[in-house]
């Protein structure tokens, strides 16, 4: 008989997210993986800048704090001193797809061999509120306190989207947690993309739509509602890139 | 081994690879350009790894994660280039790890000129990033005086887990000189406990990081950091001194300035006139103690520095002699070059007005 108990791939410390936040859900959905693949005793993780900052203590293995934005610069230090190691980032979508754009890119260009969690709530959290480039277009932020006028800030950036582009970008895919069966979808996608990262295939992204329900003003359930009604419509799920086989 | 005509730049990457850097990230910029190209072709033929990065800001911050990974890494640039650097460097400094950074100076503010200057030395030694902190930091004042100090700073940034700067201008990157490859003096370095090369299911998980969330955390750390570089200011200051024998005035000059300085010493010497000079090899830790002790000898009348800069270390040079005489300056700055004679007409001076 199966028993839900702690995965090994996270520490015995208690989640300091906002309740409703789907960060506990993802950190889990990582940690398993790496537990899953056997990967926790040669895996570091880079930490961001935001509310995932003290991911460098949650996760169950060696850890990399990174300033602002800059995660993948410094998993690709790691991982180019190390080829043996499995390096990954997490990140959220102010540090990645604002301040971090130019460090995110360049990672997927190269093909670093490393692994991107990219956590998208379309908003900065731990600051409190602010209008992130992923905001949606008329979705209130303390800095757009009417809304995002698309025609003075302009619309929404889709990083993968973006990264499909890029050749070496081998893995691609944008999932949700928003309910059970997209969480266990997500998890497959997290696993795929730790498994390009073995066999070697260039750089893999897994984009996890999120909810905010703090900084939404929103109950959890309703947080997730509006990310299902909202946020898939403009940011579809789904795969876009896979590493053919046998290459 | 017989000495070899080497251009500056290209000397200081050859002796990073001899002093055991094996990884290299870095952006192209005028005065240095030569490193990375010299690293590119070299290190991977060392068996080291090269990248030329999207941006100053991802190359320090590579940099970042392969001295975290445990790698003796370095990165080098030129001053509009390092002043993008500063936020990863507070970074490293911060999580107490050590690299290597080689700041081929050049003038500025803004983007300046590409002749060189000595005005980074506040950035350099007074911070340059955020936070309480220091760097080590090397200024040679020749190419072959370069290549000791770049082996020699792998060294020192793995003995003491802390950033070290070498801080060439212009001149000293781009002139070619004679060389002999010397390895540095090796010390016995504490054992890399520190570094995430993952678990192997034989430790704990370790965290590197510059986060103290608790001030009283941030404090401790910031204390520990300080115990460190007061070790650092105790064993480690280097200067060099010329014509010390009973002078007059002494100047205080660094890197190509001091090297002007001594064609002037030379020149006021054959007239009769007896000036020294004291030459900081380390900026920071600054020889305080030669120049505190130099003030107070009776036949000093006063003291001149000399820089590539509206006059940054001066202030050094003030604190050191602590108004016991006077401290006279004389920059050129923008990318002009002092002439031996323009410093001669300084001590001229100096010495007419008796003061």
């Amino acid at each position: 008989m199966a028993v839900f108990k702690r995965t090994k791939g996270l520490a015995d410390y208690q989640f300091h997210y906002c309740p409703g936040c789907t960060h506990g859900i993802i950190h889990r959905l990582v940690a398993e993986s790496l537990e899953e693949l056997g990967l926790l005793d040669k895996a570091v993780g880079v930490a961001p800048v935001g509310c995932a900052v003290y991911a460098y203590i949650y996760f169950n293995c060696d850890m990399h704090e990174a300033a602002h934005g800059r995660a993948p610069a410094v998993a690709t230090g790691i991982k180019r001193a190390n080829k043996d190691l499995t390096v990954f980032t997490y990140q959220g979508d102010g540090d990645l797809a604002a301040i971090g754009t130019a460090e995110i890119i360049h990672a997927a260009m190269r093909g670093e061999k490393i692994t991107t969690i990219f956590v998208n709530n379309a908003i900065y959290g731990m600051t409190g509120g602010q209008m992130a480039p992923t905001t949606l277009v008329g979705q209130k932020a303390t800095t757009a306190p009417l809304g995002r006028d698309e025609d003075h800030f302009g619309q929404p950036i889709r990083v993968s989207e973006m990264l499909q582009t890029i050749p070496k970008a081998v893995f691609v895919e944008r999932v949700s947690v928003h309910d059970v069966k997209n969480i266990n979808k997500a998890k497959s996608a997290i696993k795929k993309a730790f498994q390009t990262q073995i066999d070697g295939k260039g750089f893999s992204f897994v984009e996890v739509l999120s909810s905010c329900p703090t900084n939404w003003g929103k109950t959890p359930v309703e947080a997730l509602d509006w990310l299902q009604e909202n946020m898939i419509p403009y940011y579809p799920i789904g795969n876009f890139r896979t590493p053919e086989e046998g290459k | 081994m017989a000495k070899e005509l080497w251009k500056g730049n290209e000397a200081i990457a050859e002796a990073a690879i001899r002093g055991g850097c094996e990884l290299f990230f870095g952006y192209p910029i005028t005065p240095q350009n030569e490193i990375p190209e010299y690293m590119s072709l070299r290190l991977p033929q060392a068996g080291g790894c090269f990248l030329q990065t999207e941006s100053e800001v991802a190359a320090i911050n590579m940099v970042y994660g392969a001295a975290g990974a445990g790698a003796r890494v370095m990165t080098s640039s030129s001053s509009p280039g390092i002043s993008l650097k500063q936020e990863g460097i507070s970074y490293i400094a911060g999580a107490d790890l050590p690299c290597v950074i080689v700041n081929i100076v050049r003038s500025g503010p803004g983007l300046g000129g590409i002749q060189p200057t000595q005005a980074d030395y506040f950035q350099a030694c007074k911070g340059g990033g955020h936070g309480d902190y220091k760097l080590i930091v090397l200024a040679p004042s020749s190419v072959q005086e370069a290549t000791d100090l770049v082996q020699e700073a792998f060294e020192l940034a793995d003995y003491y887990r802390t950033p070290v700067m070498v801080m060439g201008d212009g001149m000293i990157g781009q002139m070619m000189e004679a060389v002999e490859f010397r390895p540095a003096k090796k010390r016995k370095l504490p054992e890399k406990d520190w570094i995430t090369d993952g678990t192997k299911g034989q430790r704990k998980p370790r965290i590197i990081t510059s986060l103290y969330i608790d001030p009283d955390d941030c404090e401790k750390h910031t204390l520990e950091m300080f115990a460190r570089y007061k070790e650092i200011e105790e064993n480690e200051v280097r200067y060099e001194t010329y014509n010390m024998d009973d002078p007059e005035i002494v100047i205080v000059a660094y890197g190509t300035t001091a090297r002007i300085a001594k064609s002037a010493i030379n020149t006021l010497k054959n007239e009769g006139i007896n000036v020294g000079l004291i030459r900081p090899i380390t900026v920071w830790p600054f020889p305080t103690k030669v120049i505190a002790d130099t003030a107070k000898l009776s036949g000093v009348i006063s003291f001149l520095t000399v820089e590539m800069s509206m006059g940054q270390m001066v202030e050094d040079v003030r604190l050191a002699v602590n108004g016991v005489k006077p401290v006279h300056f004389y920059g050129r700055t923008g990318g002009v070059i002092p002439l031996p004679k323009e410093i001669v007409n300084e001590a001229k001076k100096i010495l007419e007005g008796r003061e």
